[in-house]
């Protein structure tokens, strides 16, 4: 289970070889996504190109880079909420589990019900209560519950997004009546009743105070043991302090983003391999 | 002098701009003077009886009213699905670049006078009404119980069925614009809420983006309603203006308060006759004022919180 | 704990099929939404056509220059109801279109709180009352009241009440485009109140208020029901404001109603007539906002 710290101390490698550390990297869980060569565009923009590297399963990892470097941009395409956006499209491989995402006969519904998103800014449906918020993914997919199953379903993801205890009485309120950090949470919720494998957050905290902030990050702990998570944040420390992996993006002079370097949290963070990571973290760009 | 010219010109803009409530208070209070007479002779029957007698002076509104309501009804009826459904296509489904074009074209309905929309449907919608459609309804739904008794009698193209169908092509530019404003207001983060948790293009209008524009539609509706109660000569000239019987079929003519008032305002000779013919337009009056205001107070809410820039 | 292991290749057929379904619903509610689409379409092609096929034929040179001829008689044209159609509409636009303006610069520019929310919540009132309660009021109001007859300031009158709202609404919308900064650059450089609104606000929003203008005009044109009770209709060429006078709209409906054939082909005439006025000046509408706006 321990991954060993030799690969800091080799000699520079260049960017490239960096991003295909997965094998060496994977714990004993495996896999839980992998990315080959993945290209994203917006219209003309180039948004993402050459982009390989493997999530590793059970546990948190980290996207981070300077704004427009395509962090958002690639986590958008492991459930292909990229091309929803009029124009965009995106090219390459990404398995999840045995699953081709971008097989021409992949449904990119069934890639999204495997897969949880949560979004930057909190957004719970408010014409249904904090329950219907809950059971709509599984309603969606035709699940057929008894009464007693759909509310044990709501409570043990309530549970896992650490929000039961606030909300138990209000379970029939309106999910627009609760706190921004309650919301996030919720969005946590309803994203995990799908039971998905991977669980993507893009910048989840952004909107929310330090407290709200804490107490998610605090979840996220729990959770990844049961979901793999992947979570694009901007701020550093915050990245530092959740994850286990972390993947560092840059886009270069031609504004198409790459990844830079992808490695152990503590090792990215304390002995980066590339320059350009090293010039990110100390502060002097981004 | 500046000085002075500006207190004139803020005085002159504001007996200007004053005009405008002061001719509403003008119309309501005339009005109600002017049906004075009939509100107090009648009283409460007024609104309960059908027989409306210029000879013996018992004069009721009950027929106008019902006639009012059932054609409303029918319009509503047949223009929300239409005007919803095009309206949540060109929000979400048309292909992008006919979007405008074609809610342009749609909205152009709005233009035409209405006496136009009534020359075309007294000689070209009626005669297919009696011959065509009214028969084929009554063959199939009219066999149905309860509903059945909607399309019993001899069609005869001048009759409810028609106002509420003439009703309902004038009302269906104004639904869809309306409903098309609701539907883009709705934050796309809702929609994309529902794309993430794995549901098709349909079902995340149809459980993310309708509910969240419900209130706002409802005030289009509203509207709609509105319109219908108020119009005039395209319903005037389709809806038989005869019979003043309510009995439960849509096949038979019959008023509405609008379509009463053109017809015998003129006609008039007694103060009484005159009385009760006004009291009809108070009563459109008032329901125009509150149905209005709710309505619009519907809308407003639902279209303030629109984000900035956002296309079709 | 379901698993996510669904390979395509050994994929759980119950979830492809619940999800093929999914998407054959979505096709036909799709279908059905663009059927909605196009049958409101067909409604505004077919009454065109009709208007342009059926008016065609009444369309001549004496159409427009002469007067009705009696019941029965062949022949004739709308030229009293034309007429009366410009009386009206540029009497009635010179009641609304300043009070109308008035109105919008008071509640966008003197926001006194107080006086301007009544305004605009009366405006938007009288927008929604039924045309033919105008009708009623100008009746009791001009036509037995101040002018004792029917006339045609009284239909003028009762279109200007229309058409107030409509102006006052589209130009408040203009006038608040018109950016604050150059209200305060005028202030500050000393000028008067007054100044500031008629030679920088008003001017700015010049484009704006000309449509607003046109917009209420056309739909004034097109009103019948006002004019039934107040300027009544006139076969004869008028254009004395205190005697009835003939409209468009007025024409047709009398038209429409009679028994004559070549009576109903003429309302379909003076429709097309109608539509066509209606039609350029919303056209030619579009083009001066386009041009503007450059």
């Amino acid at each position: 289970m321990s991954i060993t710290m030799r690969d800091t101390k080799t000699t520079e490698r260049s960017a490239d070889q960096a991003a295909t550390q997965p094998a060496a990297e994977a714990t004993a869980k495996g896999t839980a996504v992998r990315v080959e060569h993945l290209d994203a565009w917006y219209g003309t923009h180039h948004a993402i190109s050459g982009v390989t590297l493997d999530f590793p399963a059970g546990t948190v990892t980290a996207v981070i880079g300077p704004s427009g470097c395509g962090k958002s941009t690639l986590v958008r395409c492991l459930n292909r909420m990229h091309e929803v956006t009029p124009g965009a499209r995106a090219r390459g491989g990404v398995f999840i589990g045995d699953v081709d995402v971008y097989s021409p006969y992949a449904d990119p519904v069934e890639v999204r019900s495997m897969v949880g998103m949560v979004f930057q800014k909190p957004n719970p449906f408010p014409m249904m209560s904090v329950y219907d918020n809950v059971i709509a993914g599984p309603r969606l997919r035709g699940w057929k519950m008894k009464r007693r199953e759909a509310d044990d379903l709501v409570e043990r993801n309530l549970r896992r997004a650490a929000l039961w205890d606030e909300v138990k009485d209000k379970l029939h309120r309106s999910g627009g009546a609760l706190s921004g950090g309650q919301q996030q949470r919720l969005c946590i919720a309803r994203a995990l009743a799908t039971d998905p494998s991977v669980l993507l957050m893009d910048e989840p905290c952004s909107a929310l105070d330090p407290i709200a902030t804490y107490k998610i990050e605090e979840l996220l702990r729990e959770l990844s043991s049961e979901v793999t998570i992947v979570i694009v944040t901007h701020n550093m420390q915050q990245a530092s302090r959740v994850s286990e992996h972390t993947a560092f993006m840059l886009a270069g002079d031609d504004s198409v983003g790459r990844l830079v370097e992808f490695g152990r949290t503590d090792g990215v963070f304390t002995n980066p391999k590339d320059k350009r990571t090293e010039a990110y973290i100390t502060g002097r760009f981004g | 002098m500046t000085r002075g010219f500006d207190r004139y010109f803020a005085v002159g803009v504001t007996a200007l701009a004053m005009l405008v409530p002061l001719t509403l208070t003008g119309i309501a209070l005339l009005i109600f003077i002017d049906a004075w007479p009939s509100l107090t002779h009648f009283g409460l029957s007024y609104f309960t009886t059908t027989v409306w007698d210029p000879v013996h002076f018992i004069f009721g509104a009950a027929a106008y009213l019902y006639g009012t309501i059932v054609t409303t009804l029918v319009a509503v009826v047949i223009a929300t699905p239409i005007a919803l459904g095009a309206s949540i296509y060109l929000t979400e489904f048309a292909p992008r670049r006919i979007r405008g074009p074609v809610s342009y074209v749609i909205e152009l309905l709005a233009y035409i006078p209405s006496i136009v929309y009534g020359l075309w449907a007294i000689f070209v919608m009626v005669p297919i009404m009696r011959a065509n459609i009214e028969p084929a309804l009554q063959g199939s739904l009219g066999r149905l119980p309860l509903v059945g008794q909607l399309f019993s009698g001899t069609p005869v193209g001048l009759d409810l069925l028609s106002g509420g169908v003439v009703l309902a092509i004038m009302i269906l530019p104004i639904l869809t614009a309306i409903s098309r404003e609701v539907l883009l207001a709705v934050p796309p983060t809702q929609r994309e809420a529902m794309i993430g948790l794995g549901a098709t293009r349909w079902e995340a209008v149809s459980r993310a983006v309708l509910p969240y524009a419900r209130p706002g539609i409802i005030g289009g509706v509203v509207l709609g309603v509105a319109r219908a109660f108020g119009e005039t000569m395209a319903v005037t000239m389709v809806v038989g203006n005869s019979s003043r019987d309510i009995t439960g079929s849509l096949f038979v003519p019959g008023y509405t308060m609008a379509s009463a008032i053109a017809n015998q305002f003129v006609e008039a000779d007694s103060e009484l006759y005159f009385s009760a013919i006004v009291e009809v337009a108070l009563m459109l009056l008032f329901v125009a004022l509150v149905v209005n205001t709710i309505a619009r107070y519907l809308i407003r809410r639902s279209i303030a919180d629109r984000p900035a820039g956002a296309v079709v | 704990m379901a698993t996510q292991a669904a390979t395509l290749a050994g994929a759980i057929p119950a979830r492809h099929r619940i999800i093929a379904r999914r998407r054959i619903a979505e096709r036909v509610i799709v279908g059905l939404l663009a059927l909605a689409t196009l049958a409101s379409i067909a409604i505004l092609v077919t009454i065109l056509s009709y208007v342009i096929i059926q008016g065609i034929p009444a369309i001549n040179l004496e159409f427009f220059t002469q007067r009705p001829k009696p019941f029965g008689e062949v022949g004739g044209g709308v030229q009293p109801a034309l007429v009366g159609t410009l009386v009206l509409a540029a009497v009635a636009g010179a009641i609304a279109i300043p009070v109308g303006i008035a109105a919008a610069i008071f509640v966008v520019e003197y926001r006194s709180g107080r006086f301007a929310t009544p305004v605009r919540f009366a405006a938007e009132l009288i927008a929604g009352l039924p045309s033919i309660v105008v009708g009623v009021f100008v009746w009791a109001f001009l036509v037995r009241g101040l002018i004792g007859h029917f006339a045609a300031l009284a239909g003028a009158v009762a279109l200007a009440v229309i058409m107030v709202p409509i102006v006052a609404r589209t130009v408040e919308e203009v006038l608040k485009l018109v950016p604050n900064s150059l209200r305060e650059a005028a202030l500050a450089l000393g000028a008067p109140r007054w100044k500031v609104i008629l030679r920088i606000v008003v001017p700015t929003a010049r484009a704006g208020i000309i449509t607003a203008s046109v917009l209420a005009l056309a739909r004034a044109a097109g009103e019948t029901a006002p004019l039934l009770l107040t300027a009544l209709g006139n076969d004869f060429f008028s254009t004395d404001l205190l005697r009835p006078i003939g409209a468009l709209p007025l024409q047709i409906y009398r038209y429409a109603i009679s028994p004559y054939d070549d009576w109903h082909t003429k309302a379909w005439g003076t429709s097309l007539v109608l539509v066509l006025v209606i039609g350029i000046v919303a056209l030619l509408l579009r083009v001066v906002a386009r041009e503007r706006v450059r």
